[in-house]
């Protein structure tokens, strides 16, 4: 939109604001505060809780201001710039009048209601509203809606602002959320009671100005102001959402989103959301050695001199296998200490993706998430960013929705939320498209900035390599890379796979991949194998081999372990991530490791001295320069490098030569709910896994 | 007014018959394949029309031949009263209670629907199902008052100019599974006065003059000359 200013008086004050802008904003951008309920600058604007009116002189009464522009507002006969009061008289008496309005359905249970203390009505009745109510008359109740086992409702504190209901329809793609009986019975349900299904709708809590939708697994346990409020990154996706984890003592009780606008803006996924209760339960808090066929507890000294001893032995017989929840400090010791014993077989890969060596830009996502509301023609191939990066996903619907995005796929067919072009299941498809002429390779062609997301569902095969050549090819013949842009995608689905892949943390010369591991591992080639927090595969495949495990959760890899080691979980170590687009971030701890977990960089420093191989650092600060040291990147915090040296990047060299498969390309993520040992811990998620799963069936999508 | 909700009670299924299917056709016609879901009234009138209220089912089907959510189609129900959520006699006594009418004797009216088919409410159903009765806002025949709308299988239409025993005769009939006739049952084709002739406007004295009174209008006087 053109940035037409145009000069305005607002309280007195001149300003030039530009003219597309509504009286909210233009307020906004003079430090001028206008309350409100319904206007959330993410979601259309509805205009229906009045509680923003100001007064603009000359008009007859006053008007909303998140809906009105500065375009339309009319100066004095002479010439004289448009006047705008936010703190006249009239304006004061209309917020009391609608704060009045509002209350008058509104209970006052504020010490029963689980917002409190953290409720726009509360505060906005506090500064804007009348000092005592004269509303003597009997109240309209609303029974609760059933919304599934996270939102949990008290319908009667519905102010009706349908942020919720704009929110489900415009930012999750689901339209299950409406107003029934419109007029004075108004309610806010999905349709009959049925579960919310989508993978954002844990949002709505923190859209809702009320305490009408509330956490529910969060329900009663706490009041805002005892949490301690610590900013992090989640881990539960390769997205790198910017969360910040609630705690009180040693436990953590709620986790919100943070703004983002590079990365996650203000949603988070459910799965992010709602994990928590698992960060308490199945915890390894203490270690464990396998003794006639149990694990029983033993002290860390054992442990150690355990571990010692069968990591001495010949290094190449040895595996490790990180998984995908690993911080990169922990990696990067990991990966210090065996490259000193001359263990090659090192693999960060635990689902068999063929990324890895060659150029940076091979496995990033390289237009950056920002970058989605650039693009104009999309390619998915063999990913459901749904799944596995909901914000993402969330991120391609509006640039569909607003831009005009071309959508296509290669994969199995699944409801993105988005309409796009189905192009097929298999990975000849791929071959075959940039020799077509017509159809959706025309569109990638004519676009400005196209954009190709290859998923880990295609890299993760035997012929990952192949299709990612292949992506890589068809990433050249469409121009999606070139100075200035670069449109070649990887989408991750483990937080701690671009950390691994830069700091080299796969096979040396002559080392095992994790299915050369698991294989060789199956036949007793191996002694020792080192899970470090790896769980998503089938551990049967490790046979007898001698298992360590270290993790925080007892799931899989420890069930086969034969030594576990404990460590912390992503809520409670200091660490650096780095998302799928190459973006370091810093978390930070939250509570202490359980019982006697340590984090992970400790435990392989300890080790090490244990097997006189000291590593050369004793504090996380020491670990972090050496780290950024041998890799630049971990130090450049929140920079995503997106088109630089995209120039000299070409995609058509990675991967490799040869035939594809047959095989349909499959979903890398069978189960949103479950894809980590804490989600796997959780209740809510194992709720969630068979209330909304099982109702998820095809539906009926809308052009809104 | 209170909170509309779908019946307790749902059928299986709902399908359109036949019949219904060519009028939703003509109605899908009107509208681009992007915009069906402006069809949603109309098919909800239709479904309503076909079973006599709008089942749940119908709710269904109607948002998956528009390609709306369910939810989208249930909001639309819910909004618009005119929709029977709930099963109503074949027959829905629609009484006018509005100003005009209940001058003109509507509440003689209320209490023959209240006698013969029992309580008010279009879900209340007269013990054998055939009638139901609700007590509804202007509906714009006031020239005719009282009245009454009955919605059935025929249609939508007005009895009007009615008195008691004028109602007592239609439930009779419409019971009896006779033919009614619809409009004014006072023997006026529709509005039209009472009588065949008026003579209003007939009286020479209108015309002459002769009614007028002499008037003084202030400052009416025209000023005098200057001098």
């Amino acid at each position: 939109m053109s940035d037409n200013l145009r000069t305005i008086v607002i309280d007195g004050h001149e300003v030039s604001i530009p003219d597309h802008y509504t009286l909210l904003q233009a307020a906004e951008e003079v430090g001028k505060e206008i309350p409100r309920f319904c206007y959330h600058e993410r979601l259309s604007v509805a205009g229906n809780c009045r509680m923003c009116l100001v007064e603009l002189v000359g008009a007859p009464k006053p008007v909303a201001s998140c809906a009105f522009l500065v375009r339309d507002m009319r100066g004095g006969p002479n010439g004289e710039p448009p006047v705008m009061n936010t703190l006249s008289p009239m304006v004061k008496k209309a917020r009391e009048g609608v704060m009045e309005f509002l209350l008058i359905n509104h209970p006052l249970d504020c010490p029963i209601c689980d917002q409190g203390g953290e409720c726009d009505l509360q505060d906005q009745s506090l500064a804007y509203g009348r000092t005592g109510s004269r509303f003597a008359e009997n109240k309209r109740a609303v029974e609760d809606k059933y919304m599934g086992p996270l939102v949990k409702t008290e319908m009667t504190r519905c102010i009706q602002c349908t942020r919720c209901v704009r929110f489900a329809t415009e930012i999750a793609g689901v339209s299950e959320l409406g107003a029934a009986g419109r007029g004075e019975d108004m309610e806010i349900t999905t349709y009959l009671e049925q579960t919310l299904t989508s993978e954002l709708s844990g949002n709505v809590i923190d859209l809702c100005p009320v305490g009408a939708l509330t956490s529910k697994p969060y329900a009663f346990n706490a009041r805002p102001w005892e949490l301690t409020k610590t900013e992090t990154i989640d881990v539960m996706d390769a997205a790198g959402s910017n969360i910040r984890v609630d705690s009180r003592g040693g436990a953590v009780l709620r986790i919100m989103p943070r703004i983002h606008e590079g990365v996650n803006q203000e949603w988070i996924s459910d799965k992010t959301r709602f994990i928590w209760d698992g960060l308490g339960r199945q915890r390894l808090d203490r270690p464990y050695i396998r003794r006639e066929g149990k694990l029983a507890p033993a002290s860390w000294d054992e442990a150690l001199g355990l571990a010692a001893d069968r990591l001495g032995g010949d290094p190449s017989k040895i595996g490790v296998i990180a998984g995908d929840l690993n911080d990169a400090e922990g990696l990067k010791a990991a990966k210090d200490l065996f490259d000193s014993l001359g263990v090659k077989s090192l693999d960060c890969r635990q689902d068999g993706s063929k990324l890895g060596g060659g150029p940076r830009q091979g496995y990033l996502f390289n237009s950056t998430i920002a970058g989605i509301d650039e693009a104009d023609a999309l390619i998915i191939i063999g990913a459901n960013p749904r799944t596995e990066a909901p914000v993402i996903n969330q991120r391609i619907r509006q640039a569909w929705l607003h831009n005009n995005l071309q959508v296509a796929l290669i994969g199995e067919a699944v409801d993105l939320t988005y309409g796009y072009e189905h192009l097929g299941i298999h990975a000849s498809d791929l071959e075959g498209l940039p020799r077509k002429r017509s159809g959706f390779i025309k569109t990638l062609k004519d676009a400005k900035k196209p954009m190709i997301i290859v998923g880990q569902a295609a890299l993760a095969r035997e012929d990952g390599a192949q299709i990612l050549r292949l992506a890589g090819k068809l990433a050249k013949a469409v121009g999606a890379v070139g100075e200035g842009w670069n449109g070649f995608n990887i989408l991750h689905t483990a937080a701690s796979r671009v950390a691994g892949l830069d700091l080299g943390f796969i096979p040396g010369a002559e080392g095992l991949d994790t299915p050369g591991i698991l294989a060789a591992a199956g036949q007793g080639e191996l002694d020792t194998v080192v899970l470090l927090g790896a769980d998503e595969f089938d551990t049967t495949h490790l046979g007898d081999v001698f298992t360590i495990y270290v993790g925080s959760h007892g799931d899989q890899g420890a069930h086969a372990a034969d030594l576990v080691l404990p460590s912390a979980a992503y809520t409670e170590k200091n660490g650096i991530y780095i998302n799928t687009e190459g973006r370091a971030q810093l978390a930070e701890r939250a509570v202490f490791p359980k019982g006697e977990a340590k984090e992970d960089w400790a435990i392989f420093r300890a080790l090490s001295a244990r097997l006189g191989r000291t590593l050369p650092y004793d504090d996380l600060n020491a670990l972090r320069a050496k780290l950024i040291e041998a890799h630049t990147v971990f130090g450049q915090i929140d920079h995503a490098p997106g088109a630089e040296g995209a120039a000299d990047f070409d995609p058509a060299e990675l991967g490799a030569d040869g035939d594809v498969l047959d095989a349909p390309i499959a979903l890398s993520v069978s189960d949103f709910y479950l894809t980590n040992p804490i989600a796997r811990a959780s209740k809510t998620m194992a709720q969630c896994s068979s209330e909304v799963a099982a109702i998820l069936k095809p539906h009926v999508q809308a052009a809104e | 007014m209170s909170v509309r909700r779908l019946a307790a009670e749902q059928p299986q299924s709902f399908a359109f018959s036949a019949e219904s299917e060519e009028k939703v056709q003509f109605w899908l016609k009107k509208y681009p394949e992007d915009r069906a879901a402006s069809a949603v009234i109309p098919l909800l009138w239709l479904a309503q029309k076909q079973e006599g209220w709008v089942s749940e089912p119908a709710i269904r089907l109607i948002g998956e031949r528009l390609g709306m959510p369910y939810i989208r189609v249930y909001e639309v129900a819910t909004f618009y009263t005119m929709f029977n959520l709930t099963p109503v006699g074949e027959h829905l006594i629609q009484v006018c209670g509005t100003t005009p009418c209940w001058l003109r004797g509507a509440d003689d009216l209320k209490a023959v629907c209240e006698k013969r088919i029992g309580k008010k409410g279009r879900e209340n159903l007269s013990a054998d199902g055939k009638f139901s009765w609700e007590e509804v806002e202007c509906l714009g025949a006031c020239a005719n008052a009282p009245m009454v709308q009955i919605a059935n299988k025929a249609g939508d239409y007005y009895y009007e100019d009615l008195t008691a025993e004028g109602l007592e005769k239609i439930l009779d009939d419409l019971q009896a599974g006779k033919e009614i006739k619809q409009g004014p049952i006072s023997g006026r084709h529709a509005s039209e006065p009472t009588q065949s002739t008026v003579e209003t406007l007939k009286d020479p004295s209108l015309y002459d003059g002769s009614r007028a009174k002499p008037i003084t209008l202030p400052n009416s006087e025209p000023a005098k000359a200057e001098g």
